[in-house]
């Protein structure tokens, strides 16, 4: 069979085997309604409660706390519309968040019920806390900035901001997208200095499907999905229990991994990656050199576009994504990359690899060979 | 499994026809368009010859910068008018390529204006060059 290398876990990852073995049977003999009195319905209940707690352990929070939805999308615009409904007013956004944030931002805008300061970055990617500060408001009620950015892998600097925003006033809400860092960074809450916090399973080797909102207790917050009184009356709709049992079990597996054995091997395997590509003329790095993701290795390409190497690299068996026009069903170029700088025509060359669990040095190696080939013969067709 | 591209898409896209520039010459049009909407970028170069008095594509050559379905569509529209008469080359269709690369998704058909845009003028930068 023909090589094939999956680097593409910053979109999704395989759910794995105890995962899934938690998983299994509340898809088959306990199917159990969590809202039903019968033992059935007990079973799932005391499922559910379990993960919770598993969560809450690992972000440092209490049970209360965490709100199972179906993904970080749906967390997302509970934070952001629910804390808006609970108090009109002005929120903080950086410029590079995900769609998920993003546009709940723009929709509250259009729709008059705030303001909105669009955070600037640096040509890394990097929010400065001092914008933040300069930006507040006496009515901003929200700070939204993401963890890691997903398609350039910056870290940023959120103890810093959290810290700086208590030390301002005690009532500007902090949220984070906590995405694509909860697998590698500290997420504890406390530490972070966060009242929200939005997670998605299927990042972690969890099932599709299912996300965490945490909510700091006494945060002013309007359910945005009314109904029945599930998830602490903040989330309507029967749960989602092999998928709440699952997203558990995948935070657990890594809860207690006390080295961060797996971030180095990553980082080793990405770093190697990110030397070989960048051999290649013509090739940039985008994100910040050190402050970024031991998962992610980003570029942007000259003279060749992304669509075309995705395709390149697939018919190779290899798998990545890119943030390029071409890409994306609205042809427009990363919003992530025109806020940093980037020109749109280099943008039109962007590729980004994101390393799991299963990457190998081979894989690297493969992807080293493979690559320079397909970016040489694309030059090759182009206009000079 | 329905791809995304057709086969016939991707074929083109692995091995392109075509591809390279001419040399300038009073035979040869040039015809650069570029996509506003993504960025791509499409130069076509017809060398045009003459058959019993009508003027003819010779050869054709073109260089593309974008996604598969641009370039899939370069090598196709170079193909489909190469030693074709002028006149109907001129007249080669968006909807014409796009059928003869057995289709091409939705969100792709802004990628196959680019090759008869640019073959359209390249013949009037022909027919400019040899006015009088
Ligand atoms: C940073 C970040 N936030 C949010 C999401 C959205 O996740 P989901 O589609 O599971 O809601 C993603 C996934 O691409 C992400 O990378
Ligand atoms: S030309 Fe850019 S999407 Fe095809």
């Amino acid at each position: 069979m023909k090589k094939k290398v999956y680097l593409d876990y910053a979109a999704t990852t395989p759910v794995e085997p105890q995962v899934f073995a938690a998983m299994e049977p509340f898809l088959k003999e306990k199917f159990g309604n969590p809202s039903s009195i019968h033992s059935w319905g007990q079973e799932a209940r005391a499922a559910i409660d379990q993960s919770r707690e598993q969560v809450a352990n690992f972000l440092n929070c209490q049970p209360q706390e965490i709100i199972f939805t179906s993904c970080a999308t749906e967390s997302n615009n509970l934070a952001l519309k629910g804390v808006i409904e609970a108090q009109k007013c002005h929120i903080i956004v950086s410029s590079i968040e995900h769609h998920g944030v993003l546009d709940t931002a723009k929709h509250l805008e259009r729709t008059g019920a705030v303001e909105v300061t669009w955070l600037p970055v640096d040509k890394y990617g990097l929010v400065d806390p001092e914008d933040v500060k300069k930006a507040i408001k006496d009515n901003t009620a929200l700070v939204s900035v993401g963890y890691i950015n997903n398609e350039v892998g910056t870290i940023e600097p959120i103890a810093e901001i959290g810290k700086l925003l208590k030390s301002i006033n005690n009532r500007v809400l902090f949220h984070t997208d906590a995405v694509q860092a909860i697998q590698f960074l500290d997420c504890d809450v406390q530490k972070l200095g966060v009242d929200l916090l939005s997670l998605s399973a299927h990042k972690f080797y969890g099932p599709k499907g299912v996300g965490v909102l945490y909510i700091r207790k006494g945060t002013p917050i309007i359910r945005q999905q009314d109904g029945g009184g599930q998830e602490h009356r903040m989330r309507a709709g029967t749960e989602n229990v092999a998928g709440i049992v699952g997203l558990g079990a995948a935070i657990q597996s890594f809860a207690y991994a006390q080295d961060k054995l797996p971030a180095e091997r990553v980082k080793k395997l990405r770093d190697k990656l990110i030397d070989g590509i960048l051999a290649i003329s013509g090739v940039q790095l985008t994100g910040h050199p050190e402050k970024r993701a031991p998962h992610i290795a980003s570029f942007v390409v000259d003279g060749a576009e992304g669509e075309a190497m995705l395709l390149g690299l697939n018919r190779e068996g290899i798998a990545a994504s890119s943030g390029s026009a071409c890409t994306t069903p609205l042809s427009k170029p990363s919003h992530v990359l025109i806020a940093m700088g980037i020109s749109q025509e280099l943008t039109h060359g962007s590729l980004r690899f994101s390393l799991g669990k299963q990457t190998t040095e081979q894989d690297i190696d493969y992807v080293l060979e493979k690559l320079p080939p397909i970016i040489e013969r694309l030059r090759e067709i182009a206009p000079k | 499994m329905k791809q995304f591209y057709s086969d016939k898409v991707l074929e083109h896209f692995e091995n392109p026809r075509n591809i390279g520039s001419l040399p300038e010459g009073p035979d040869v049009g040039v015809g650069t368009v570029g996509n506003p909407i993504c960025g791509d970028i499409m130069k076509i170069f017809i060398k045009v010859g003459k058959k019993d008095d009508e003027e003819y594509v010779e050869d054709v050559k073109v260089q593309t910068l974008g996604c598969g379905a641009a370039i899939a569509t370069s090598s196709m529209a170079t193909e489909m008018i190469k030693g074709k008469p002028l006149a109907e080359a001129e007249e080669l269709s968006n909807q014409a390529v796009v059928e003869a690369l057995d289709g091409l998704p939705e969100v792709k058909k802004h990628c196959s204006v680019l090759a008869a845009q640019a073959i359209k003028e390249a013949i009037e930068d022909y027919r400019q060059k040899n006015e009088n």
